[in-house]
């Protein structure tokens, strides 16, 4: 999974970056056990989504739509089954194969790099993110829940910072070009 | 590798993707199964990780503490810092020790005074990776006689039930989660009604006439009637009490510390329970020791 495309298209300016080997297993199994061990102990931190930090990440670096969706969906379903019967397979596994996508595609015509760009397009795939999960529950299940909090609002913003944060952690993880 | 697909192979490729997740979400409504089997591998990869944390966070305090705490400490005194730092470390750790010490007498005084109701204790090991969702897992499992909608309780009060097992982790539903609740009834009054969660960390007594008189603060009990809690046992106090259309609208605070949950006791049985009328939660008197004991830093010593 490791293994990148250069895109020899007129965006060929931006760069596909690379990673280590073994990187983005190694990220995944970090973040799957701080989402969730870590909630354990400090409550509060369960606002953190950094599933979906990681697949906004993957997505915006690799720029490439395909890989992308594929890994948004074997997180989001991972992530569904660490969830409980509560959450039916496939709820998680939907919306991150769709932000995958998105964050695929914007990656591969805009510059990601910049912390402001990275802020502002974590929090817009966050608010997307929780639409599409809105849309499921209401479609899907049948079940009622609300668009919007306040609540969600600052998980938003919470989540956005710490998403330039673990970026910049996770720059480190790529190859030199 | 797959060389770069063009723009229409890759939204092929997402729908592709989501269809077959609709189609599997709608496989698990039809069916009302939930993938146990893909469940078992992610929770079976996960749990050791869980597990090791669990018990190897306590040396990470404490080498934390031993080390890096006192970088900083000036070079003057260093000598009668860094011992007076062991000691505060020693009462930190001797106190830590009693602390669980008293969580696990309590939850030993608990068992001693219900020996009629089979239990088993347990540690809670992680929570639910879905922000949305109030579980907890815990340590034990198929292999320790764990099985589905078995009650899982505190000496404080009622936590939730057994929803998935594992072969040596089980997934527990809080009584706050949207789905979870139980059977109960205000003590005083012995108004039956169902309390559920509502996702929040207070719960919801759901049918109470406007008529009957309920005044916060007062103790709300299960009822047994759900068959998975015997009667008796504390479920919250009421912290709101508003009239509503056609029931009265009233929160209630859990008697168990929901929040932060390290040891609980698990019902191990599926037939109704009754509690012996004299007893009750939380106020045992010691006595013999139990035979099982949660699987805590304490019990592996």
């Amino acid at each position: 999974m490791n293994e990148t495309y250069d895109i020899r298209t007129a965006e060929s300016h931006i760069e596909v970056h690379k990673f280590h080997g073994g990187a983005i297993i190694g990220t995944l199994i970090i973040i799957f056990f701080l989402q969730a061990f870590v909630p354990q102990y400090f409550h509060q931190l369960a606002i953190l989504d950094l599933p979906l930090l990681v697949t906004i990440y993957f997505g915006l670096s690799r720029r490439n739509p395909s890989t992308g969706l594929l890994l948004g969906m074997a997180i989001g379903l991972a992530q569904d089954s660490l969830s409980g019967p509560t959450v039916p397979l496939g709820l998680y596994g939907i919306a991150k194969t769709i932000i995958g996508y998105l964050a695929s595609s914007i990656g591969a015509r805009l510059d990601t790099e910049h912390p402001a760009a990275r802020f502002a397009l974590t929090i817009l795939f966050f608010g997307l993110h929780q639409g599409i999960l809105v849309l499921e529950r209401r479609i899907l299940l049948a079940q009622p829940e609300v668009w919007f909090t306040v609540h969600l609002g600052i998980a938003a913003l919470i989540n956005a910072v710490v998403g330039v944060l673990l970026f910049t952690l996770l720059d480190r993880l790529r190859k030199p070009s | 590798m797959v060389g770069v697909p063009s723009r229409h192979k890759s939204i092929f490729l997402l729908g592709a993707m989501v269809l077959l997740q609709v189609l599997l979400l709608a496989v698990q409504i039809k069916r009302d199964s939930q993938g146990r089997l893909i469940r078992v591998w992610t929770v079976g990869a996960l749990s050791p990780f869980e597990r090791a944390g669990s018990y190897g966070i306590g040396s990470v305090r404490g080498t934390w503490g031993h080390y890096f705490a006192l970088q900083n400490t000036s070079r003057e005194n260093e000598q009668l810092r860094h011992e007076n730092d062991v000691l505060k470390l020693q009462v930190t750790q001797l106190q830590s020790r009693v602390s669980e010490a008293e969580r696990l007498e309590r939850l030993l005084n608990f068992r001693e005074s219900h020996q009629e109701v089979p239990t088993l204790g347990a540690r809670v090991i992680g929570a639910s990776a879905d922000t949305a969702t109030r579980t907890i897992y815990i340590d034990r499992g198929e292999r320790d006689g764990i099985q589905r909608n078995m009650g899982v309780i505190t000496p404080d009060g009622i936590v939730g039930k057994v929803i998935e097992t594992f072969s040596n982790t089980s997934q527990v539903l809080l009584i706050t989660d949207k789905e979870g609740g139980a059977g109960a009834m205000l003590a005083e009054s012995r108004i039956q009604s169902p309390v559920g969660g509502t996702g929040e960390p207070l719960l919801e007594m759901k049918y109470v006439a406007n008529d009957d008189k309920v005044n916060v603060g007062e103790r709300v009990v299960t009822s047994g009637m759900d068959r998975i809690f015997p009667p008796d046992l504390p479920v919250g106090t009421v912290a709101e009490v508003k009239p509503g259309n056609p029931f009265k609208m009233i929160r209630l605070r859990p008697a168990a510390n929901l929040e932060r949950l390290e040891e609980v006791i698990v019902l191990t049985t599926l037939r109704p329970l009754e509690l012996k009328k004299d007893s009750s939660a939380g106020n045992a008197a010691a006595g013999q020791p139990a035979v099982d004991k949660p699987k805590s830093p304490m019990a592996n010593r």
